[in-house]
């Protein structure tokens, strides 16, 4: 698979964003029909996309009694504020720190991981050496194996050195990123130019603080996407937590609010906790899609045009 | 200068003692592996490792002297591969992700090329409002989705009931396909987004003429958007292919909310299911198969795609 992955990408003139937003008119050329179609697929679309995190955020404004009592589609009386509160509360506040172990394994994680990938994506691009296309293609076949398929042999070997149920036995598989070292490879090898490289070995510039203080720059982009990814991947993680950790204390969110869900037959109550906890838990993930948009967009489309 | 004057044309460049074989000098060692090193390292422990780890462990068999026996770890060959290989609830699972997969990816991956041609398209106004709304629930992770989602389709507490209390999603027919829902809500504007930004890489000028030939939108998309977008589309299907032979969170929650999601429901459960009895040998050799399973699929779809194209 690697014949078609070597040619760097082609450095298309892509068509602006706002140039694409702001489309001229439509002519006279598209019906009315097809405009009002098209319209009312997506419309419809949006519903499918939208009403059911509708409904979580309405469920979660709601007491016990009015939850199944009012319209599950709109509010009855508004108690978010005290049902948060209630959440937070719950088993001396487990929930917080639940929310806390899930930004550092992946807020960290995704940071650490994000800068070796980039460093080696960058070498792999930019210097010749013995052994990197051989190097390139092992990275390669481990984007094709799944991270749920290693969740069992780390845990095994984890288990040997006694670090299952730590922060460790989370964080550390988190830190490689086979997808991102190929995403900087491409796009190192199309957005860093070598006459730069070469200027700023002419003004004596170590190669590493080349790669830190213009190289990187330059990847930006891309970074920025790995780093979504990453973050995107450790923090949706499920499996590796749940065959690592038993101590609650280590749990993620997502593995907290399974155990919760999974109790909800023996302690009814603890149904609202999970509904509120659920839309807490995807708050994070949002603003940080919609903080850094603008370079994700460009990033992911580096990525297909293979 | 006189420093050429060393190196006259005779002279040999390099001892021929010294090296066995010509090798040419890597520049910038030092750096090169300080760039390569923290990746490779981890990598190898936490990827290759690994590997290696469960193939070795898959390896072996447990014995025991009399039934009460002090139990060892001894070198079994294939045992566990025969014993995989007639495990009749992993291959069930096997083929229900692969059905599964056959309806489910060409839905998600048909939505996901509808909505980008449409985004792309002159058709349609406030793409900006569409884009971010199919794309919000990308940033659901898959437990949660599916906790969401159950709520959903219980009889009794669904904003839907007179849906569901009629029809049941959680029986033992239709929870694949309701788990199948669950996938392509949170994964459709993804891919949407991939197949749009590969779009966007088009110029303009490809179907303008097209466009003044007297082209409708639906043929410009079928033959010049189409084929140009084909390596997005292929990658977002090996990805998909990938994800639906590893589906464990989703069926894994929906188990608390109906009882025909089994411990052996998705070959990923049957792993974990196996792990937890514990049987980690088995456990291993399921997981490798299943590894292997996974690779050779995504590469034939990558081979077979690539194939056609060049045809």
């Amino acid at each position: 698979m690697s014949t078609r992955v070597d040619t760097p990408i082609p450095v298309r003139p892509r068509r602006s964003l706002a140039q694409r937003m702001s489309p001229p008119a439509p002519g006279p050329r598209e019906s009315p029909l097809a405009r009002a179609g098209a319209l009312i697929v997506m419309g419809v679309f949006t519903l499918y996309f939208l009403v059911p995190i509708w409904w979580l955020l309405v469920a979660a404004t709601k007491n016990r009694a009015q939850f199944t009592g009012t319209n599950p589609l709109w509010f009855a009386d508004f108690n978010l504020f005290e049902n948060i509160a209630a959440l937070l509360n719950y088993r001396d506040g487990v929930y917080l720190k639940w929310l806390l172990n899930s930004a550092l394994y992946a807020g960290g994680g995704a940071l650490i991981a994000t800068v070796i990938a980039g460093m080696c994506g960058y070498a792999l691009a930019k210097y010749r050496f013995p052994g990197r296309e051989l190097l390139f293609n092992v990275v390669l076949g481990g984007v094709l194996v799944p991270a749920t398929a290693l969740a069992l042999p780390l845990f095994l070997i984890f288990s040997q050195v006694s670090l299952t149920n730590t922060f460790w036995a989370v964080f550390l598989p988190s830190l490689v990123s086979p997808f991102g070292v190929y995403l900087a490879r491409i796009y190192a090898a199309a957005s860093v130019p070598d006459e730069l490289i070469e200027a700023a070995r002419l003004d004596g510039a170590g190669e590493v603080r080349t790669f830190f203080t213009v190289s990187m720059k330059l990847m930006f982009p891309a970074l920025i996407t790995v780093f979504l990814f990453q973050f995107v991947a450790i923090w949706n993680n499920f499996f590796l937590p749940l065959i690592m950790l038993r101590d609650e204390a280590l749990f993620p969110v997502t593995l907290g609010l399974y155990a919760w869900n999974s109790q909800v037959n023996q302690i009814p109550e603890i149904r609202a906790y999970v509904l509120i906890g659920a839309l807490l838990s995807i708050i994070p993930l949002i603003i940080i899609f919609l903080l850094l948009q603008r370079f994700w967009r460009n990033g992911l489309g580096a990525g297909s045009v293979k | 200068m006189s420093a050429p004057a060393i190196l006259t044309p005779d002279a040999p460049i390099r001892p021929a003692s010294r090296a066995p074989r010509p090798r040419a000098t890597v520049q910038h060692r030092g750096a090169i592996l300080a760039f390569v090193l923290p990746f490779g390292l981890l990598f190898a422990l936490f990827y290759l490792v690994p590997i290696g780890y469960a193939i070795y462990q898959s390896l072996l068999v447990i014995e025991r002297e009399g039934t009460f026996g002090q139990a060892r770890e001894v070198f079994g060959g294939l045992t566990q591969y025969v014993l995989v290989f007639q495990n009749g609830p992993f291959w069930n699972s096997i083929a229900r992700v692969l059905t599964f997969g056959a309806v489910q990816v060409p839905v998600m991956l048909g939505l996901a090329l509808l909505f980008a041609l449409l985004l792309d398209s002159p058709l349609l106004r406030g793409k900006r409002f569409f884009r971010l709304a199919f794309f919000v629930p990308y940033a659901v992770p898959g437990v949660i989705a599916a906790i969401m989602w159950g709520f959903l389709y219980s009889p009794k507490l669904s904003p839907f009931s007179n849906i569901t209390e009629n029809i049941n999603f959680l029986s033992a027919d239709l929870v694949l396909w309701a788990i199948a829902n669950v996938v392509t809500w949170v994964y459709v504007g993804y891919n949407m987004l991939i197949i749009y930004s590969s779009l966007l890489a088009i110029p303009t000028e490809l179907y303008e003429a097209a466009t003044l030939d007297g082209a409708g939108q639906w043929r410009i998309a079928w033959s010049i958007k189409i084929p140009l977008i084909m390596p997005a589309i292929v990658l977002t299907a090996i990805f998909s292919i990938i994800g639906t032979l590893q589906l464990l969170a989703e069926p894994q929650v929906f188990r608390s909310f109906s009882s025909a999601v089994t411990s052996t429901f998705t070959p990923n459960l049957t792993v974990y299911s196996t792990s937890s009895i514990p049987n980690f040998n088995l456990a291993a050799a399921f997981s490798v198969v299943l590894a292997l399973a996974t690779f050779i699929l995504s590469f034939a779809f990558l081979k077979f795609t690539q194939r056609k194209e060049a045809k």
